[in-house]
């Protein structure tokens, strides 16, 4: 074998309290993807860091084609063909592709005036190289995000990068998008350079890599020289520390009668609901919502919570018709909802846990109708902790410091708390979360559903959806698709009501 | 079962972080009172106190407002004009009750506005409020003819010079603001959804927060009580002055921020914003004493609100790292 173009060697990073890296040795050639896997808070993110110039080993050594590097700042990194593409792409909205591109580099003429036209026509070029379809002169902002990510990686490529280096890539893509970014991938990788992938997405990793590391807890636990060589049990099971058969746990429940009736609702502030939809939930029935990107599938649920409204429709829960004043109203009816940008919708991030679980349902034991119950709400947000294995110190600790998925559980059980709890409504509730969170949290819906709640849960993941539904709704171009009880619903199924295409436009004519 | 080690994380808050600024000013005190000639006494004590008592007032519902992420320019007119106008309704009706209610429901209502403003029509709090704090003390103006506002009710003019067990009464009144609004903050859902709207509008809305109602009552306990503010000043001064308190929503806003409330919003102690108004009025107090020129002593106000900025900020980096 020749020598790695990457190397960590016994590399350490300890922050006040953690261990975030304990002694990781990790090689990649160039010419190969390199995936590695992980829990959150795994040492992944920590490593990509390293390599990133923007934290410094507090021991160990990292290696470029043999030559020991040491980064002071992401600069260094980038000056050293290194270039990571982070979750949080980095990027200004109001310039252009090819500005954004040669950020800080534009060239020059006479040393003052930016030259238009060499940058573009050096940016037009790249874009070619790479197989990339984007105007340069397209302001960011105008951009899908899976575009802006391109820019990115064609920014990489254009500052020469050796390793490029990509953390949780497709979280917020579509299936479509998905590919186009793979497709890149592959052609960087046949260029031979070396790339480095994070994602959760294990059918991902299956596609694109062609070996993985395995972290657990800071430390290397697993390295497979061949990816293709690996059953998934065994990734779940190093991932995990334990054996997971069946992470979506699947338990039948008696379906009761119809709960919650939604009937023609329609959105009136413009986006993809513009016809009114129909759909119901049964007493016990976890309702699975599958859809690509923009198929309005969070619209509808922020409509049916009252968070958008509405232009037309009507909500019934148990034959009483839902006041639409807005989420308050709807919380009060016994409808609550997770929504799918955690970080900004979701937690209260410099509050405290207990803070972020008491919230809403402390308006229901105040003393004197106006003063907090400090010790009810401390044994509460305890008791949740406890009950969904919250990993915290203690309940005081600020939700933004938590990992993905114990905020996720921190926001379920400000719900689960709630004493009226009727309809709960999870916006991609494991996005970005390991797997062994994942498993917890599907064991939750379990328990609702089953207390006789009604529980939809939103996801882009179909095998998340066909997993743990009953029953799956099919979303497209803002309208109902087609539905779909657990026996049916497979993945050629549920694809062909999901994808603008022609099955069914052939049978039942234009969809609209 | 996922039992992991439980990782110790970093970011909370440490006693030094949470008392620096209470030590700071105890250490201040002591220091002044020892080397300084005539800080240390009950008469400049009792006169320190009530030079910030307007201030220190209009601090605790100020504190609110940067706590929900907004703020407030408009509270420097308000008092001029509150304070104008309880003494002309003072005039025209000679009844205490009018007077003083006008005055306050008429704080109430523009305070309501400032946030109805905001709330509903969504117009920056910087906009929104620098509109009303020209329209008011343009009203201010008005409703006086520009001139001063006499007050000869004696009962009136008590209000001003009231002592109880040695305190003045805005002294007192002061206090209670303080120990009202810190119960507020802490031990109400107003005042815990008020740093959930100012952490984040969107998750605290979709958390059953009724976002734009409580933006309005802010604004409206704020209008209030800087009404009751300006009575008082129009109390002690035995007039109403359409020019009083140029400047004074900066001092106030000043003084929150010393005592650590967050311009971002979602941060806030009664506690700090007490001690902040308390350097503040000490050190307005000392230079006095010592002579200061007046021109010097903005310099410092200035130069003292910047490294408590500062100070603030290396410690909430010092927290993230």
């Amino acid at each position: 074998m020749t020598m790695p173009a990457l190397q960590f060697d016994q590399v350490s990073k300890r922050f006040p309290g953690v261990r975030a890296l304990d002694g990781v040795s990790f090689a990649a050639e160039a010419g190969r993807v390199h995936g590695l896997l992980g829990e959150n808070g795994a040492g992944k993110s920590t490593l990509l860091k390293i390599l990133g110039g923007q934290y410094r080993p507090d021991g160990g050594r990292l290696l470029l084609d043999g030559e020991e590097c040491r980064f002071a700042s992401a600069g260094d990194a980038i000056r050293a063909g290194v270039a990571v593409i982070h979750q949080e792409l980095q990027y200004v909205a109001d310039l252009t592709v090819t500005e954004n591109m040669l950020l800080g580099r534009l060239p020059r003429r006479a040393g003052l005036f930016v030259d238009r036209r060499a940058a573009r026509e050096r940016v037009a070029a790249c874009l070619r190289e790479t197989g990339v379809d984007l105007d340069p002169d397209a302001r960011l902002a105008t951009l899908s995000i899976a575009q802006r990510q391109m820019v990115e990686i064609c920014k990489a490529v254009l500052q020469d990068a050796r390793v490029i280096a990509f953390d949780e890539p497709t979280s917020s893509l579509s299936h479509r998008e998905t590919e186009i970014l793979f497709r890149l991938v592959r052609s960087l990788r046949d260029q031979g350079r070396t790339l480095i992938y994070i994602s959760h997405r294990l059918e991902e990793l299956y596609a694109l890599c062609d070996s993985c590391t395995i972290f657990r807890d800071g430390r290397k636990v697993a390295a497979h020289p061949v990816m293709a060589d690996v059953p998934r049990e065994r990734l779940i099971a190093d991932m995990v520390g334990r054996e997971l058969s069946d992470i979506y746990d699947y338990r039948a429940r008696p379906r009761g009668a119809p709960r919650l009736e939604v009937r023609g609702l329609r959105s009136a502030v413009g986006g993809p609901i513009a016809e009114g939809q129909d759909f119901s939930v049964h007493a016990g029935e976890v309702l699975g919502f599958f859809g690509l990107v923009g198929a309005g599938r969070s619209e509808l649920m922020r409509l049916l919570y009252g968070a958008d409204a509405r232009a037309g429709g009507e909500v019934r829960l148990d034959g009483a018709a839902v006041a639409t004043a807005g989420p308050r109203a709807a919380i009060e009816a016994g409808i609550v909802l997770c929504p799918e940008d955690r970080k900004e919708q979701g937690i209260l991030a410099q509050a405290s846990i207990a803070e972020n679980i008491n919230i809403s349902v402390r308006r229901h034991e105040l003393r004197a109708g106006l003063f907090l119950r400090h010790r009810r709400e401390a044994e509460r947000a305890d008791a949740f902790i406890k009950r969904l294995r919250v990993k915290t110190p203690d309940r005081h600790q600020q939700i933004r410091l938590l990992s993905g998925g114990n905020q996720q559980k921190v926001i379920l059980a400000r719900w689960l708390a709630e004493p009226g709890l009727k309809v709960l409504i999870l916006d991609e509730p494991t996005r970005g979360i390991d797997v062994g969170a994942k498993n917890e949290i599907y064991g939750l819906i379990h328990e609702v559903a089953a207390s006789g709640c009604c529980v939809i849960v939103i996801s882009s993941e179909l095998p998340e959806v066909l997993g743990i539904a009953d029953r799956v709704i099919v979303m497209r171009d803002g309208a109902i698709s087609g539905e779909l009880p657990r026996a049916q619903a497979n993945e050629a199924a549920v694809l062909s009501l999901a994808l603008p295409d022609m099955t069914t436009t052939k049978n039942s004519g234009a969809p609209q | 079962m996922t039992t992991q080690t439980l990782a110790k994380l970093p970011g909370r808050s440490t006693f030094w972080q949470d008392y620096s600024l209470p030590l700071g000013y105890a250490v201040l005190f002591v220091l002044l009172a020892l080397s300084v000639d005539g800080f240390f006494s009950a008469v400049n004590i009792v006169g320190l106190l009530l030079s910030v008592a307007q201030i220190g007032m209009v601090a605790c519902t100020m504190m609110l407002c940067l706590a929900s992420r907004d703020f407030d320019l408009s509270v420097g007119s308000l008092i001029a004009f509150s304070g104008v106008l309880g003494a002309l309704l003072l005039q025209q009706t000679h009844s205490l009750a009018i007077a003083i209610g006008g005055g306050l429901v008429a704080g109430a209502l523009i305070g309501a506005l400032n946030g109805a403003l905001i709330a509903y029509l969504r117009i920056n709090a910087l906009i929104a409020t620098l509109a009303t704090m020209l329209m008011v003390r343009g009203l201010a103006f008005i409703v006086s003819h520009g001139q001063s506002v006499g007050i000869a009710d004696a009962t009136f003019i008590g209000f001003g010079d009231a002592q109880v067990a040695g305190l003045p009464a805005p002294v007192l009144l002061a206090g209670g603001c303080f120990v009202v609004f810190g119960v507020l903050l802490n031990h109400t859902v107003f005042g815990r959804n008020t740093l959930a709207i100012g952490g984040n509008p969107e998750a605290a809305r979709l958390a059953g927060v009724r976002v734009e109602r409580l933006r309005v009552w802010i604004f409206a306990l704020q209008g209030l009580v800087t009404a009751m503010a300006g009575l008082m000043l129009a109390a002690r001064i035995t007039s109403g002055q359409p020019n009083a308190a140029q400047g004074f929503e900066l001092d106030v806003i000043s003084a929150c921020v010393l005592g650590g409330v967050s311009l971002a919003g979602g941060k806030a102690r009664i506690f700090g914003v007490l001690v902040g108004v308390l350097i503040m009025g000490t050190l307005a107090n000392v230079m006095n004493l010592l002579n200061v020129d007046v021109f010097y002593q903005y310099l410092m106000r200035g130069l003292i609100l910047l490294a408590a900025v500062l100070l603030d900020q290396l410690h909430s980096r010092g927290g993230r790292a």
